[in-house]
């Protein structure tokens, strides 16, 4: 099979949209040990996410996905995080704890790879789902009728019946869709799902990336979704921001991303993924592997690893710039930008 | 044909409850020099087959054969030979490579075992060759893998299995803990190896883009039953089996045309 990929025109570019959530240099440190200093593990990284919008965050292990999103919801304690992150009109990094807490599962909810660590085994469906809603003083008759409610709209089937079943009497689809509720019945604006269909058979896989691309066109829900694999966000997202070693490398629509990736790392990493639909004899290697935080080559982080890389790459950290719609760090496309 | 697996099933125990079992008659060959892929969701029996074929677990009912030993019963000098050239490398780079040896220890190990050299000199030099012909730096023979990368420990892993050279690789899910740009490399790495060295690979894998470029031969596994098996182009080009046809179906294309096509055109069928 060949495929023709078009060239993202006027027809088929997204429509720009209200910002929901603008990110600016934002920086994630952790403590090392208990020796008091700490590690930059995300480096300054700005984006947007509009209202309604799917965007996905790929990037390899340690690149700093699950920081960069914990980050918006201020999940981790011993993170020291600077910039900005603003909310509809709010910076999040400036609210106090209670309001911040208020803000979680009611603007912004999150899933996780994982749905059986999330989920507590010694309570029922219907009260773990019901719990956001009864966190914020919604009567307990109302909270059941609405996780129903919930759970009926991701299709979990005899969901009435299965409101007081447990988890492990759940199937691995059934408790992210379980986990899914969760995070929507608090009605948010913005859901994050940190590797959320990871951990499963690409059957199931592909029936939670429905569901997820129905809710949140349904729902105008804006989605950030977070994941390794390429082949995943394709179909789902209308944007994708490419991480590396903390920092975002390429930024643009999904379709111009595939089509003619700019970055030499999303370049590497788009040749890099069998293809079920396409014969090579041998695959495109990254030489090398991506560095540990601790150790982040100077200059262009990518450069050891960049077959294209040149005298400044070593020296000059390059910038994300604008390059027709999309952004990139590179220093090959210094001065082509729009 | 190199080895046949033939109507194998096996239970595992599952006190209080009866033994449940957990492979129903499975039948399947491995020739000289093949790759042959091990396809199916969780649980449907792969890790039990490659453990089966490494004669890690025993089947209750089938038989075995490797080149002439029945692999189940074989003894003595017969299983000797089977342990040799019958290699393997698991998923996991981390847990698998004891971190209290170093790389020459751990590559050398089987050479030791086995005495196929004499002096330590031989054994070095050999382990040397195998570390130049898996993208390693043999300079590195003499320290430990706790600093090594997931990638560069999957190699370790490899050239491990390799050394002694066998004739037959069990792989199980051998790069699915690696990152997507290192995964490559590896892949690269396998296919090379079968072709240098005429080695037939087993290839247990969840990632049917991955087998469908590494493996010439594929079986197609669900709840422990060969639902389907045949050539790269019966499985991928012309499905039989429903089951088949539905794994096939779901597995992402990165590619946003041919994803948001897939997805427009089931929402058609389930909207008739
Ligand atoms: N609590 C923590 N304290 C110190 N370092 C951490 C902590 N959590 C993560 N890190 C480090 O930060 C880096 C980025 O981690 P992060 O979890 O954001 O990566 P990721 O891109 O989500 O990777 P993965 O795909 O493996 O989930 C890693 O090197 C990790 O070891
Ligand atoms: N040691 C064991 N004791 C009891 N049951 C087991 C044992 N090992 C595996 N099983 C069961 O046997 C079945 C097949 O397991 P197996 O590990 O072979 O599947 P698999 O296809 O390799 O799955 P995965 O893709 O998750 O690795 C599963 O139902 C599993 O729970
Ligand atoms: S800046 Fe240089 S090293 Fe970095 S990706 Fe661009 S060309 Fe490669
Ligand atoms: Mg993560
Ligand atoms: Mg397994």
């Amino acid at each position: 099979m060949r495929i023709v990929h078009p060239m993202p025109d006027e027809s088929t570019a997204t429509p720009v949209r209200a910002p929901l959530v603008t990110v600016d240099r934002l920086t994630v440190d952790m403590p090392l040990g208990r020796s008091g200093s700490s590690v930059r593990i995300v480096d300054g990284v700005d984006f947007t996410i509009g209202v309604g919008e799917r965007v996905a965050l790929v990037g390899e292990s340690g690149s700093g996905k699950s920081l960069t999103a914990r980050a918006l919801m201020r999940l981790d304690r011993l993170a020291k995080l600077s910039g900005r992150v603003d909310f509809d009109g709010i910076d999040l990094l400036k609210l106090s704890d209670r309001d911040m807490g208020k803000l979680r599962g009611s603007s912004i909810a999150m899933v996780f790879q994982d749905p059986m660590s999330f989920l507590d085994p010694l309570m029922t469906i219907g009260d773990q789902v019901a719990e956001t809603l009864r966190i914020r003083g919604i009567g307990k008759a109302e909270a059941r009728k609405r996780a129903l409610a919930v759970l009926d709209e991701l299709g979990v089937d005899r969901a009435a019946e299965r409101l007081d079943a447990y988890p492990h009497e759940f199937s691995g689809g059934m408790r992210q869709r379980v986990v899914l509720a969760m995070a929507l019945v608090g009605e948010p604006r913005l859901l994050i799902a940190d590797e959320p269909t990871t951990a499963l058979d690409v059957r199931v896989q592909d029936q939670v990336l429905d569901l997820l691309d129905d809710v949140s066109t349904r729902r105008g829900l804006a989605v950030l979704f977070i994941t390794h694999d390429l082949g995943v966000v394709a179909g789902f997202a209308e944007r994708v921001m490419v991480m590396y070693s903390g920092r975002i490398v390429e930024d643009g629509d999904v379709a111009s991303v595939f089509a003619k990736p700019n970055h030499p790392y999303t370049q590497g990493l788009i040749k890099a993924v069998p293809r079920i639909d396409q014969d090579l004899n041998t695959l495109y290697a990254i030489p090398g592997a991506p560095p540990p935080p601790l150790a982040r080559p100077s200059g262009c982080p990518f450069h050891p690893r960049c077959d294209q890389r040149f005298d400044r790459c070593g020296k000059d950290l390059p910038a994300l710039l604008p390059v027709g719609l999309s952004r990139v760090a590179c220093h090959l496309l210094d001065g082509k930008g729009a | 044909m190199l080895m046949s697996i033939d109507s194998i099933s096996k239970s595992y125990n599952a006190f209080p409850n009866p033994p449940a079992k957990v492979l129903h008659d499975v039948t399947l060959n491995v020739d000289t020099g093949e790759a042959i892929g091990l396809v199916g969701e969780s649980g449907s029996g792969k890790s039990t087959i490659a453990k089966c074929m490494l004669a890690l677990i025993k089947p209750e009912e089938g038989a075995i054969t490797y080149d002439g030993i029945d692999v189940i019963h074989a003894k003595g000098e017969d299983l000797r030979r089977f342990r040799r050239e019958v290699q393997m490398v698991f998923q996991d780079p981390y847990g698998s490579l004891n971190p209290r040896m170093t790389v020459e220890e751990l590559i050398g190990e089987g050479i030791l075992i086995h005495k196929l050299e004499p002096t330590a000199a031989a054994r070095r030099a050999r382990v040397a060759e195998m570390m130049e012909m898996v993208g390693l730096n043999p300079n590195d023979m003499d320290r430990y893998t706790r600093s090594f990368s997931g990638g560069q420990r999957q190699r370790i892993a490899i050239a491990r299995a390799l050394v002694i050279r066998p004739r037959i690789l069990v792989c199980d899910e051998p790069v699915a803990a690696l990152d997507v740009s290192v995964q490559a490399q590896v892949i690269n790495l396998l296919q090379d190896m079968q072709k240098k060295l005429n080695l037939a690979i087993v290839f247990v894998a969840h990632d049917l883009a991955v087998v469908r470029h590494l493996c010439e031969k594929i079986v197609v596994l669900h709840k422990g039953k060969v639902v389907e098996q045949g050539t790269r182009e019966q499985i991928f080009d012309k499905p039989q089996m429903p089951y088949t046809q539905s794994l096939l179906a779901a597995v992402p294309v990165p590619d946003p045309v041919v994803g948001r096509a897939r997805r427009a055109a089931r929402r058609l069928e389930t909207a008739n």
